[in-house]
């Protein structure tokens, strides 16, 4: 399967670009809620 | 009471966050594992056609994001309580569309290189989708000027109502004008799809695993921007007050 190399590629690139987005959304949410007051975030 | 009884893992999750990540996370997983391992090659295209099931999702996920952005962008202008919960979704949703965007124009570009032999031509929806792509990353420009919360919302639900019109001119730029990219399949106004049975399903999965994805991202994207601005403020508001107890003891 000579585009193995291109077929990889593009899973990976996807993959990685939705994990990096979530951690970082993640991380600056952990980051900013340890400054807010509990009963500012409706959804607890 | 500050914020020490958040869970752990994330501090904008909920139940059905935790439910549609853990949807989404099986969905995905079948849609690459069939994509790469199950799905026949194509006739023509030969086994590049598995970029299709991550790059075809990825390109409705951009035009869905963008059109929440208006819809948001929409309710927050004319509704009656200017809410910036509104804004927020229009916010987030941009910036997951985005994303989603830059996937498309790199898979696609990749699965171009194997078919046409270019990694990228000046074709109609080539040109018109890296212009979709400049206007939306100007207008999370314009979201980061100096104003208050209020100015951003105003400022940005405008240009996300101008920016949504070129979405027809994206998609429709393969019937208007000559161009490489192939005509739309699945959408096709005569309904005739020609494509495999797994095939169609792996597309179809593809797109309802790509648009969770998009569920949970917005979801949690939009709590962290409500995060990040009482933030800035509970910052601004501690700094006026030093500022003020400074000026009383001179």
């Amino acid at each position: 399967m000579q585009d193995a190399g291109f077929i990889f590629a593009s899973y990976i690139i996807t993959v990685a670009a939705i994990v990096l987005f979530a951690v970082g959304t993640l991380r600056r949410a952990k980051s900013s809620a340890k400054v807010v007051e509990d009963q500012h975030k409706p959804w607890i | 009471m500050l914020s020490q009884s958040a869970p752990k893992f994330s501090s904008t999750g909920t139940q059905a966050t935790r439910i549609v990540g853990a949807l989404t996370i099986i969905v995905m997983t079948w849609v690459l594992i069939s994509g790469l391992v199950f799905t026949p090659a194509d006739v023509v295209q030969g086994e590049s056609v598995r970029i299709m099931y991550v790059h075809v999702p990825s390109a409705w996920v951009a035009y869905l994001a963008f059109i929440v952005t208006a819809i948001a962008s929409a309710f927050y202008i004319f509704a009656k309580r200017h809410s910036l919960g509104f804004d927020r979704v229009a916010g987030a949703s941009a910036e997951v569309g985005v994303m989603f965007m830059v996937i498309t124009l790199v898979t696609g570009s990749l699965w171009g290189r194997l078919t046409w032999g270019e990694f990228w031509q000046w074709d109609p929806r080539l040109t018109t989708t890296a212009f979709l792509l400049v206007t939306y990353v100007g207008y999370l420009a314009v979201r980061r000027l100096d104003g208050s919360v209020e100015q951003r919302a105003r400022r940005s639900a405008v240009i996300a109502l101008l920016a949504v019109l070129e979405i027809p001119l994206v998609h429709f730029s393969v019937v208007f004008w000559r161009s490489l990219h192939q005509r739309a399949t699945i959408l096709d106004p005569n309904g005739d799809v020609k494509m495999d049975g797994l095939m169609l399903f792996t597309l179809f999965t593809g797109v309802v695993g790509f648009t969770l994805v998009f569920v949970w991202l917005i979801l949690h994207r939009q709590r962290t921007m409500l995060l990040s601005d009482l933030a800035n403020q509970s910052g601004l508001d501690a700094a006026i007050l030093a500022r003020q107890n400074e000026s009383v003891s001179i």
